[in-house]
């Protein structure tokens, strides 16, 4: 058993912990930003939308159930010579960002636009009736009455690409997931198990009472 | 002016206006009245050009409503006030950025000294001053629906549409929010228009009334034309007056009176000068804006009845025989 308080293993969590924050923190912002456009397009698309179009947005939520239900593992492996294409090599913690994002811009398509749809109708019919534009519309209507549920969506984001970082190990990418499961589970070091572990409590913890706090003060 | 000229309207099979025609003429409160499905909000909303319309046309000072031509219809639009029966308040912004909204639309800056100025008055207009920076789940519905006022006017309309603007609320604050559009109608000179199946709103503002029925008009003219002596059995059935509970036996006569004949004893003059029983067997008195109309309904015997109809021919009081 080592301990705690040894520099190697000091460095390994320290390291580890950047390396899950650098692999979260792109692709969440990544995926919300690429994730919002399909978002929009299903929202102003819908039966219930600004412009429905049936086609559009069959298609597109097709496209984002199918993305949506690979395994992330499986889709890992499945991307890796577009990962290449993109950050020049497929492995490594920056390698691990495009399968991490790719997971999770479905997921914000889908959540975005559950949010954005639940905006009351009557409200996007008021602004309608006073001359705005369908772009004052997403914006001053949709957008910003959906703020606290977007932020919600937002949340449970971060947490599941917590998660997912955890797989970064099968393509050399570390954070503290692989350390969980690198010298915990394979190398049988219980102590790295439950430092990481429990750092990786704190981490989901801190995120969700920060998203709780803002979701108060923003609703 | 706004008029509209054989407007029908359906969607998919089902038809929701058929042949409408009618006129609002400039500083009128106007008012659209019938049963729910009647298909009054629709034909608002065909109006201001939320909802497209098939046949007919409708247009506002001259100008026709084309949902299509987008630039044209927002112009129109600007022209047009409107409120609605839930409110639809942003959630997210305060009373002063709600009323501001519209400003925003068309690129104006809610926060500049003409606009603060403006907002400024039309809150304390409505009576909300003092509420500028709540948000809208703090306010009852009545303020609620001041606040979508002031909102509606913010643009300086010349048109206000109200959509069962009252529905939601209790009669109190119903006859405030009244009072108020009635101001509003005579002090800035807005043209009103309410869409309501509620009596009450009709008899309190409106000045002239067209009753919808299964999406045609079926009779247009004045609230008391209309509704004191009802021409069609639809719009009696309407308002669903218990004639179904007088006597089989005699003679049952329906008699209307208004201001200038309601103070005259008329039945008990009757009943001395012919020697007769006459029994009040329903009445009620109601008051459209600012007169007074009132209805009995009184049963005679058979044998009286010829005696009583001579007796009213020479009176100043229009009756029927039921």
């Amino acid at each position: 058993m080592g301990v705690l308080s040894s520099s190697a293993m000091t460095d390994i969590i320290l390291n580890a912990m950047w390396q899950t924050l650098y692999m979260v923190f792109w692709s969440t912002l990544i995926s919300v930003v690429l994730g919002f456009i399909p978002a929009i397009v299903l929202t102003l698309t819908a039966p219930d939308g600004l412009h429905p179009q049936k086609v559009i947005y069959e298609t597109l939520s097709f496209i984002v159930n199918v993305f949506r239900s690979f395994p992330f593992i499986i889709l890992l492996v499945l991307i890796i010579p577009f990962t290449r294409m993109i950050v020049g090599k497929s492995i490594g913690t920056t390698a691990m960002i495009v399968p991490l994002t790719v997971s999770a811009i479905p997921y914000v398509a889908r959540v975005f636009e559950t949010s954005l749809r639940e905006t009351d109708p009557g409200v996007i019919e008021a602004a309608r009736a006073f001359g705005a534009t369908d772009l004052q519309i997403l914006m001053r209507v949709y957008v910003k009455e959906s703020v606290p549920r977007l932020l919600n969506g937002i949340i449970l984001l971060v947490i599941s690409l917590i998660g997912y970082s955890a797989m970064a190990g099968t393509v050399g990418g570390g954070g503290i997931g692989n350390i969980a499961i690198q010298y915990g589970y394979m190398q049988y070091r219980t102590d790295y198990l439950v430092v990481s572990s429990v750092l990786l409590i704190i981490f989901v913890q801190l995120v969700q009472m920060l998203g709780n706090h803002l979701y108060k003060r923003l609703s | 002016m706004i008029t509209l000229e054989n407007v029908s309207k359906s969607f998919q099979n089902t038809t929701v206006l058929s042949d409408v025609s009618l006129r609002v003429g400039d500083g009128e409160i106007y008012g659209i009245i019938g049963q729910s499905g009647a298909g009054k909000s629709t034909l608002l909303r065909c109006i201001n050009g939320l909802v497209p319309y098939e046949g007919g046309a409708i247009a506002v000072d001259g100008e026709k409503v084309f949902v299509r031509d987008k630039a044209a219809l927002r112009k129109i639009q600007r022209r047009m006030g409107m409120i609605f029966q839930n409110f639809h308040l942003l959630n997210r912004l305060d009373v002063y950025d709600n009323v501001a909204l519209p400003m925003r639309f068309w690129g104006m800056h809610p926060k500049s000294p003409e606009a603060k100025e403006k907002i400024t008055s039309l809150l304390r207009m409505v009576g909300l001053e003092d509420k500028m920076h709540q948000r809208p789940r703090e306010l009852s519905g009545g303020q609620k629906q001041r606040v979508a006022i002031a909102r509606a006017l913010v643009l300086d309309p010349q048109y206000l549409l109200c959509d069962e603007a009252t529905s939601a609320l209790d009669p109190k604050i119903t006859k405030g929010i009244l009072a108020l559009l009635q101001d509003i109608n005579k002090k800035m000179g807005i043209t009103i228009v309410v869409v309501t199946h509620q009596m009450e709103v009709v008899k309190q503002i409106c000045e002239r009334v067209a009753f919808l029925k299964d999406g045609r008009v079926l009779a247009e003219g004045s609230p008391e034309a209309l509704f004191v002596r009802p021409p069609h059995a639809e719009i009696k059935s309407f308002l669903h007056e218990g004639s179904d509970t007088l006597p089989k036996s005699g003679v049952n006569i329906q008699l209307f009176f208004n201001d200038d004949s309601a103070d005259e004893p008329l039945i008990t003059r009757a009943a001395t000068e012919l020697g007769i029983n006459i029994s009040i067997m329903w009445a009620k008195v109601e008051d459209f804006r600012d007169r007074r109309y009132g209805t009995i309904i009184v049963n005679v015997e058979e044998r009286d009845r010829d005696r009583v109809i001579d007796y009213l021919k020479a009176q100043n009081v229009l009756w029927e025989v039921l």
